[in-house]
C-alpha cells in the first residue's frame, strides 16, 4: 500500500471521515518507513559486498519525500537528486524495482543501467534522478512548460539540497519558472551541509526561502521533520501551481541522519547537532500521532515488503552484457 | 625514471599530487587551491583525499572552499590567472566540467589569442575521470572534448613520479592546463582495476618537474605499438606481458600529454614497429584515439603493415550494473586478441 494519492483538499471533516484521516495518518508513517528501513537494509547489503557502486542515503528526510508526494497524483511528475532511494519510493516505484536497480539487475526500475544515483520510472512519474547537482531546476521547468502549453493540470515537483542554490541552474530554472507561471513545486531539502560543507560557509543568506524573493517566486519555509508540516505547505503550493498561478518553492529544514555518502563518517558535524537532529526524527515526531500497536503491524508489513524485495533482486537475471549498447537512442 | 643516486621514496598518485601542490605554493604565493569540499575542517580533502592536510599549512585563505558553483570555479580561476595568479581549480569529477564548458573554452583557451598575445591565463584545472560503478554521469573520461581547443593543454598522468612532476609543470606553465587524473588510480586500492600492477612509484624528494609535451616509453618492443593512458595504460601493459609469453614484443607508450602530442615519440616507435593500437576509456567516436591515428596515417603510412586499430569504450554512456560497465570498457582480453589478430 502507497499513502493514499488525496487530492490537496484539507483533512476531511465529520465522524465517518475520522476512521479515515486515521488511516491516512499511518499510510504516512508508513511510506516513511518503508524508505527507512529500505536504507537501513541496503546499507547493510552494500557492506556486505552485495550492492555495487556507491550510495547516497536518505535516513533522516523522509517525511520531506512522503509529505510531498502523498499530494502529488501519479500523473504528476519529480525530478531527483544524487540522493533519491527516498524521493523513488514515495513517488510509487515499487522496492523490488528499486532494489533489483540497486542490485544491477535487469529487473530494476532502469534495467541495471542507471543505478542508486539514476533511480527513477516515467511510469510513475519520476525522471531517472538527476546526479548533476542542480541538474534538475531547469529540467523542471521544460516538464512544467509541456504541462502548460498543453493545458494540462498536472504538476511537476523538482527537490534539490541547499547546496544546489548555488549552482547558476538553480537562478537561471527559477527565473523562467516565475517569468511563464510554470506549474512547478521548488522542493529544498536544506539538510545543513553540501557534501561536507555547511551552508552558512557558503551562503550569506541562512534561508534559501529568501532566495526566491528575488524572483518574485512565493517562499515557505517548514519544518522538514514533520510530514503533516509538508504535506501542508505542498497542497497549498500545489494548488496554486495547478490553476496557474506559477511556482512556490518550499524549504524543508531538515537533516540526514547518515554520511554524505557511504565512506563519510561526518567528522564535520558535532555530536551534539546531530543528537538534536536525531530527537526531532520524523519517525518519532509523526510516530507520535500512531498508537504503538499501529506501528508494530506497519513495521512487520514493512519488514515483508523488504524481504520480499530483497529476494527478487538477489533472484533476478542480470542483464547481459550485449544489453550494454541497447538504449542509446530512440 | 629518476636517477639511482636521488633519493625517492614510494608514493600514491594521491600523495604525489598533495606533494605537488603544497611544494609549489610554498615556493610561489600566487599558486593557491579552489574546489569544493577541499579544505572543510573534518571534510574529505577533495573528493579523494588529494588535498588532505593542505588547509591546516596553508589556511582557508589560499584553500577556498568554494559553493558548489563549478562556473565560479573556473571563472575565477581565469580571472585570478589573468591578473598573474596561478589558480589551481578541482573538479569533484570530470563530469562537471560541462557546467563550466564557457569559462574554459570560450575564456580561457581564447583570452591570450583574443587579446593579441597581452595576456595568459596560467591556471591548472584538475579532474578525475574514469568509469568505476557510479553509472552515466560520474563515469565519463572527457579528455578529448578538450583536446579539440586550441589554447587549452591536456595532461593525463598515470603514475605518482609523473603525477607530480607535469603537476608542477602545469602550474608553472603560462598556459590553461587541464590535468586528468583516474579515479581507480588514486591510491593503492585501484592495484586491481590496473591488472595487479603496484600502483605506487619512486618519487625523489627534491624538486623536479616533468615535462608537458612528451611522452614516456614504458615498455619497448618490436611488433606492435600500444599507446594509451589510465586505467587502459595499465591494461596494456598487462597485456603485453602477456603477449610476450607468446613471442610477441609490444611497445608500450604513455602518451602522457595528449595536447600538445608528442608525434615524435609515437611516429618513431610506429616507423619501427609498423603496427599501432590505441586503447582508450573514453568512447570510440571523436575520442583521441582517432586523432593519434590520423596523423600517424598521415606521417607513417609507408611503414604501416596492417590498419591502425583503436580499442575505446563503446559508444554508450556509462552502465550502473558492474556486469554492462565490464562489457563496454577496454578489457585486457580484448587488447590480446587485437594484437594477435593484427600479427595474424
Ligand atoms: C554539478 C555538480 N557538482 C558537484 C557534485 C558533487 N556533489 C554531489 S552531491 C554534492 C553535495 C550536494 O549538496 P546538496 O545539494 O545540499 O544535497 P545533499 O547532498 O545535501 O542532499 C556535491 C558537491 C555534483 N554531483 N554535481
Amino acid at each position: 500500500m502507497t499513502p493514499s494519492k488525496r487530492a490537496e483538499a484539507d483533512l476531511p471533516g465529520g465522524a465517518s471521515a475520522q476512521a479515515d484521516t486515521a488511516a491516512w495518518v499511518e499510510a504516512l508513517y508508513r511510506g516513511m518507513l518503508l524508505i527507512r528501513r529500505f536504507e537501513e537494509r541496503v546499507y547493510r547489503l552494500f557492506l556486505e559486498g552485495e550492492i555495487p557502486g556507491t550510495l547516497h542515503q536518505y535516513h533522516g528526510q523522509e517525511a520531506v519525500a512522503v509529505g510531498v508526494c502523498d499530494v502529488l497524483r501519479p500523473d504528476d511528475w519529480i525530478t531527483s537528486t544524487h540522493r533519491p532511494h527516498g524521493h523513488a519510493l514515495a513517488k510509487g516505484v515499487s522496492a523490488r524495482a528499486a532494489m533489483a536497480e540497486l542490485y544491477g539487475k535487469r529487473t530494476g526500475c532502469c534495467a541495471g543501467k542507471g543505478g542508486s544515483m539514476h533511480l527513477g520510472d516515467p511510469s510513475v512519474g519520476m525522471l531517472p534522478a538527476i546526479a548533476i547537482v542542480g541538474g534538475g531546476n531547469t529540467v523542471v521547468t521544460g516538464l512544467g512548460l509541456a504541462m502548460k502549453l498543453r493545458k494540462s493540470d498536472q504538476v511537476a515537483a523538482c527537490f534539490f539540497g541547499e547546496g544546489a542554490t548555488n549552482e547558476g541552474a538553480f537562478h537561471e530554472g527559477l527565473n523562467f519558472a516565475a517569468v511563464e507561471r510554470l506549474p512547478i513545486v521548488l522542493v529544498c531539502e536544506n539538510n545543513l551541509y553540501g557534501a561536507s560543507t555547511p551552508y552558512h560557509r557558503v551562503s550569506l543568506v541562512p534561508d534559501v526561502a529568501e532566495r526566491a524573493k528575488a524572483y518574485g517566486v512565493p517562499a515557505r519555509i517548514v519544518d522538514g521533520m514533520d510530514v503533516l508540516a509538508v504535506r501542508a505547505a505542498t497542497a497549498e503550493a500545489v494548488a496554486s501551481a495547478r490553476t496557474g498561478a506559477g511556482p512556490t518553492l518550499i524549504e524543508c529544514k531538515t537533516y540526514r541522519f547518515t554520511g554524505h555518502s557511504r565512506s563519510d563518517a561526518c567528522d564535520y558535524r558535532t555530536d551534539d547537532e546531530e543528537a538534536e537532529w536525531a530527537a526531532r526524527d520524523p519517525l518519532l515526531v509523526h510516530g507520535a500521532r500512531l498508537e504503538q500497536e499501529a506501528i508494530e503491524q506497519l513495521e512487520a508489513g514493512v519488514r515483508a515488503e523488504l524481504d520480499d524485495a530483497v529476494e527478487f533482486a538477489r533472484s533476478s537475471p542480470l542483464p547481459e552484457p550485449h544489453e550494454a549498447l541497447d538504449g542509446v537512442y530512440a | 625514471m629518476p636517477e639511482t643516486t636521488v633519493e625517492t621514496r614510494r608514493l600514491t598518485i594521491a600523495e604525489a599530487l598533495r606533494e605537488a601542490i603544497a611544494e609549489e605554493m610554498r615556493r610561489d604565493e600566487d599558486v593557491f587551491l579552489l574546489g569544493e569540499d577541499v579544505g572543510v575542517e573534518g571534510g574529505f580533502g577533495g573528493a579523494f583525499g588529494v588535498y588532505l592536510g593542505l588547509v591546516e599549512e596553508f589556511g582557508h585563505e589560499r584553500i577556498i572552499d568554494t559553493p558548489i558553483s563549478e562556473k565560479a570555479i573556473a571563472g575565477a580561476a581565469v580571472g585570478a590567472a589573468v591578473l598573474g595568479m596561478r589558480p589551481v581549480a578541482d573538479m569533484q569529477y570530470a563530469d562537471f566540467l560541462f557546467e563550466c564548458m564557457d569559462e574554459l573554452v570560450n575564456q580561457a583557451a581564447k583570452l591570450r589569442y583574443m587579446s593579441g598575445g597581452k595576456l595568459s591565463v596560467p591556471m591548472v584545472m584538475r579532474a578525475p575521470v574514469g568509469t568505476t560503478l557510479r553509472g552515466a554521469q560520474h563515469g565519463q573520461c572527457p579528455e578529448s572534448y578538450f583536446v579539440h581547443v586550441p589554447g587549452l593543454k591536456v595532461v593525463a598522468p598515470s603514475d605518482a613520479y609523473h603525477a607530480k612532476g607535469i603537476l608542477k609543470s602545469a602550474i608553472r606553465d603560462d598556459n590553461p592546463v587541464l590535468v586528468f587524473e583516474h579515479k581507480l588510480l588514486y591510491g593503492s586500492k585501484g592495484r586491481e582495476a590496473a591488472g595487479g600492477f603496484d600502483l605506487t612509484a619512486e618519487v625523489p624528494t627534491d624538486d623536479y618537474t616533468v615535462p608537458i609535451g612528451k611522452a614516456i616509453i614504458k615498455r619497448s618492443g618490436i611488433d606492435v605499438t600500444l599507446v594509451a593512458t589510465h586505467v587502459s595504460l595499465y591494461r596494456a601493459l598487462a597485456a603485453a606481458d602477456q603477449l610476450a609469453s607468446e613471442g610477441i614484443e609490444c611497445e608500450v607508450i604513455d602518451p602522457l600529454t595528449l595536447n600538445p602530442l608528442d608525434e615524435q615519440a609515437i611516429f618513431g616507435s610506429v616507423q619501427k614497429t609498423g603496427r599501432l593500437v590505441i586503447v582508450h576509456e573514453d568512447t570510440l567516436t571523436g575520442g583521441w584515439g582517432a586523432e593519434v591515428a590520423a596523423r600517424v596515417a598521415d606521417d607513417c603510412l609507408a611503414y604501416l603493415e596492417a590498419p591502425i586499430k583503436r580499442i575505446a569504450t563503446r559508444d554508450v554512456p556509462a552502465p550502473a550494473a558492474p556486469v554492462l560497465e565490464q562489457a563496454i570498457v577496454p578489457q585486457v582480453e580484448t587488447i590480446v586478441a587485437t594484437v594477435k589478430e593484427m600479427l595474424g
